[in-house]
């Protein structure tokens, strides 16, 4: 048995707080106590980013961090960044293209490509080179890559 | 993305996939539900002298603490059998060891607790006594003479020995122009599924029903296995596949640790759950592809293919994947020999042999990648030698299937190919003949670029006359269930399941188009056993070509009952009746009445129907291959690779397919499908690897020792069809599940061994990692090069 921490932080907008062991993880605390089961447990051991949640606006591996460890944090789920709208785009893209077959990688993905495309308009090289912490067995990736071009493209336009 | 395609429908289910409202094994609520975890064998081969679980019994949180002795009451030990292949005898297994673990991995003690985290602190302690027994673990030790068994009592570790022989090689061999000959080797590979095996097993004791929530390729094949081995009737186990993450043949087997969860829900009355870790993953998912081999290809002065003589040993790990067995990969690899080539002379034998490793099972196109590999490579090698461009030298050889029937050397039953048409749209999307211009000028640069092909023949749509025989309850049948619900709306029940594929969506625009109603009024539903009728699931790529002809039947029966209904209630000739965007039309075109109509006046008011028999508004229909073991497909991959030899290491810069899976109803759906198996043969040629020492220990059993294809180093995989549809069915359509793996891993080997003509060296063993490639390099350096 670990001690108890109470914790605070702002979870998909909202202010929470709870009593969590030292030794739980930010994705078991979120799956299992909050049940936002949205975010995936791939490995457990950071490489494969099926847990990806977006952590003070960037992409962060929640298998890798403590529950403890999110005390103060501004935390966003794939609920959370659906809620809001904010990537609509790039989920319309996603299952236009077919850019996801099981769909068990695809919030992690969604995170890294939030957090990507909130800084620079890439290109395939640099789609392919981020997406290279988050892995997916099914698509073989060019779906995926082509998703988050058109969309890059698409807010470039919208932009200028 | 085929911008523009109207058969280009997206996946409706995607749209909640992307929204984190999957709802995996584990997203599923039960209440009061155990949490399973294992204590597993720690060495691969170990004798039990004593086992103290007092410990455990008190710890934190603990629920029961089970041992092999508990689950005897519950769950019968069983054993894996082929009828026609005697020799895969795999020893008697119960879900946890009781005397003698066989391998590192296997489980010994489960722990039920309120947590997951509890129920591990719990296995920290429980002790046992083990002594280590010699262990297993390369194929050369398991076939050595005086080799100790895998398990105690077995009589020597030889689990296949088959052979199979076509004219006369020998004479073929000493008469050819040229023979080459190469050695292969396949490390072992797992499935990766990011979704871990994951089941949540309940059982109601007032009714006696077990309910099984299963990450599982098929529910049908489980119900049947959780009923033989609980002692249940099949009609008191209910198995639902929920969304799975990733399955790709790994999750068709029944593990013995998913045993021991159904027994245990049985055992305690109450929800258990077991959601493997990574590590336990890697040391409890079936392994595949682990083989040796060595072939030999003769060919004469006009580069025809003369005869080829194929030895494989192929790795089986401690037990036989229950209950399919274990002996697919190596029969595939020696029967997938040469299909797509015209070949008068054979000669393969298998030999495999059980290892104290993980068992070896179904891993996406079974024993197919191996056989392509071993084809190409010794063509490419042919080609080579008497001085003919290898793309121009497997146009002369292809089988001459696409008019008439044949069977290649090694049986293979083929028709409707389409393997000319294939090649020549291949050459011309990749621009091949530029690219040797540029190959040939890089080369003077020394850059070492190469473009390697892999001809392939895919067996889809495998129907009853591959376990039938064994005397293996696996269904091959695939089954449609239509009703017309009273709100008009048709229920698709069918016993296909959907991983992700798309096999959803295409007997949902199948379902549309035949029946004449729009699609959001179609609901599909898969992979529940007291929903869907019996069918086998997802395996040898089935869902569109079997599941999609059993939809299509389906839709054809449904709709002539409708109008059936609606032509007595319109007093109207049913064949002057048409439904379209369901609503019935008459011969000028005017709606008449609604599907809705029909429906509620069947279901309430049939009285109102002026017939003796009304005919159904729910049927259904089934659909196997009985005249043909499998709907073969064929089509043409190409790689072009860059190897650096200073670093060993290898670029994959473009890939190539041309696929002819027959009728394609989503050719979006259908170019995903082959990308994703495109991927893991990439995976397998370059990366992928189980790495055991001689101790039988697994040395990388976590997603960071373990190399799986990023997207950083991916190419872009451009794809064409060629349509041919097969008259075995209706529909037309062919599997195409399988097409990318089968062929990517031997379009790797043929072009990275292209790159390095240049320099005198081929690669021989899968993964080729830098390693492996700077050893051959140094080989190489060391000997005469060709000129």
């Amino acid at each position: 048995m670990s001690e108890r921490h109470s914790i605070t932080l702002t979870l998909n907008g909202t202010v929470i707080s709870a009593k969590v062991d030292a030794r739980t993880h930010l994705a078991d605390f979120l799956r299992q106590h909050l049940r936002l089961t949205g975010t995936h447990i791939g490995c457990e051991h950071g490489v494969c980013g099926a847990c990806n949640v977006m952590l003070d606006g960037r992409s962060a591996r929640s298998c890798l961090m403590l529950a403890v460890q999110a005390d103060g944090a501004v935390i966003e789920t794939v609920e959370g960044l659906t809620a809001s709208g904010i990537i609509a785009d790039l989920q319309q893209e996603f299952v236009a293209r077919n850019a996801l077959q099981c769909g068990y990688c695809t919030p992690g993905i969604l995170m890294t490509a939030t957090e990507l495309l909130s800084r620079t308009q890439p290109n395939r090289a640099e789609i392919r080179d981020a997406l290279s912490g988050n892995y997916c067995r099914c698509t073989g990736y060019h779906a995926i890559v082509d998703a988050i071009e058109a969309i890059a493209t698409r807010r470039a336009e919208a932009a200028s | 993305m085929n911008s523009g395609d109207p058969r280009n429908v997206p996946r409706r289910e995607a749209a909640r996939l992307v929204a984190g409202k999957g709802r995996y094994t584990d997203d599923i609520d039960a209440g009061d539900v155990g949490h399973i975890a294992f204590v597993r064998s720690p060495y691969p081969h170990a004798r039990i002298d004593r086992m103290n679980c007092d410990a455990a019994r008190v710890a934190p949180g603990v629920i029961a603490v089970i041992t092999a002795d508990d689950l005897s009451a519950v769950c019968k030990p069983w054993e894996t059998r082929l009828a026609l292949l005697p020799t895969h005898l795999s020893p008697e297994q119960i879900p946890l060891a009781r005397d003698e673990a066989c391998w590192q991995g296997e489980a010994v003690v489960a722990i039920v607790a309120k947590t997951r985290a509890q129920a591990e602190d719990a296995c920290e302690r429980v002790e046992i006594d083990w002594t280590e027994l010699p262990a297993i673990a390369d194929l050369d030790s398991a076939a050595a003479e005086d080799a100790p068994p895998v398990k105690s009592g077995m009589p020597n570790n030889l689990g296949l020995d088959h052979g199979i022989s076509t004219g006369d090689p020998d004479a073929a061999f000493r008469d050819a122009a040229a023979v080459v000959e190469h050695d292969f080797t396949f490390s072992r590979q797992t499935g990766v599924t990011l979704e871990p095996r994951t089941i949540l097993a309940s059982f109601d004791p007032r009714v006696r029903e077990l309910v099984v929530q299963h990450s599982h390729q098929a529910p049908h094949q489980m119900r049947e296995v959780f009923s033989a081995q609980l002692g249940l009737p099949l009609s008191a186990v209910r198995v639902v596949a929920p969304d799975v993450g990733g399955a790709f043949g790994m999750k068709l087997c029944a593990y013995p640790d998913e045993m021991a969860v159904a027994a245990i829900a049985v055992l305690l009355g109450r929800p258990v759950k077991f959601c493997a870790d990574r590590l336990e993953s890697f040391v409890s998912d079936n392994h595949a592809r682990e083989a040796r081999v060595r072939g030999r290809l003769a060919v004469d002065t006009d580069g025809k293919l003369l005869a080829m003589d194929v030895a494989v040993l192929s790795g089986f790990g401690a037990y036989a994947s229950h209950p399919r067995g274990s002996a697919g990969e190596g029969l595939q690899a020696v029967h997938m020999i040469a299909a797509p080539y015209q070949l008068a002379h054979y000669r393969g034998r298998v030999r495999g042999y059980f290892q104290n490793k993980v068992p070896s099972g179904i891993l996406r196109a079974v024993g197919q990648p191996l056989a392509c590999t071993v084809t190409e490579q010794l063509l490419d090698l042919a080609a080579r030698k008497i001085g003919l461009d290898p793309a121009d030298f497997r146009r002369r050889n292809y089988t001459d299937a696409d008019d008439k029937p044949a069977r290649s050397a090694a049986g293979i039953v083929l028709s409707q190919l389409s393997l000319r048409r294939c090649h020549d749209r291949l050459l011309a999307l990749m621009n091949y003949d530029g690219l040797r211009r540029r190959q040939t000028e890089l080369r003077k640069e020394k850059c070492y670029r190469g473009i390697g092909f892999a001809a392939f023949i895919e067996q889809t749509g495998v129907g009853p006359q591959l376990y039938g025989p064994q005397n293996v309850r696996v269904s091959a049948q695939e089954a449609c269930r239509l009703t017309v619900e009273a709100d008009g709306r048709v229920r698709c029940a069918t016993s296909v399941t959907d991983q992700g594929q798309g096999t959803r969506t295409g007997l949902l625009q199948i379902l549309a188009q035949e029946l004449g109603v729009a699609p959001d009024t179609i609901e599909i539903v898969t992979g529940d056993t007291q929903v869907t009728p019996l069918g086998g699931g997802a395996w040898a790529s089935r869902g569109v070509a079997l599941g999609g002809e059993a939809t299509l039947r389906a839709a054809r029966r449904l709709k002539s009952n409708v109008l059936t209904i609606a032509g007595s209630l319109l007093q109207a000739d049913p064949a002057s009746l048409q439904l379209q965007g369901g609503v019935v039309c008459n011969a000028a075109g005017l709606a008449q009445m609604s599907l809705a109509d029909i429906a509620t006046t069947v279901g309430f008011r049939s009285h109102l129907i002026p017939l003796d028999d009304i005919p159904d508004l729910e049927v259904v229909e089934s659909f196997a291959p009985r005249n043909t073991p499998y709907i073969a497909a064929n089509g043409i991959q190409a790689a072009h690779v860059e190897v650096d030899p200073e670093l060993g290491t290898i670029r994959v810069l473009d890939f190539w397919v041309v696929d002819d899976c027959g009728r394609v109803i989503n050719p979006m759906l259908v170019d995903e499908q082959i990308r994703g198996g495109v991927v893991q043969g990439i995976g397998a040629a370059l990366y992928e690897q189980c790495i055991y020492g001689a101790d039988g220990q697994l040395e990388n059993g976590s997603l960071a020792d373990y190399l799986v294809p990023m997207a950083g180093e991916m190419p872009d995989i451009r794809i064409a069809h060629v349509e041919t549809p097969t008259a075995m069915t209706t529909l037309g359509a062919r599997g195409v599940g399988e097409a990318g793996t089968v062929g990517a891993a031997a379009a790797i080997w043929t072009a990275v061994n292209d790159a390095l003509v240049p320099l005198g060296a081929t690669v021989t063993e899968q993964p080729f990692t830098p390693e492996h490639v700077l050893d051959r390099l140094a080989l190489a350096g060391d000997q005469p090069r060709p000129t």
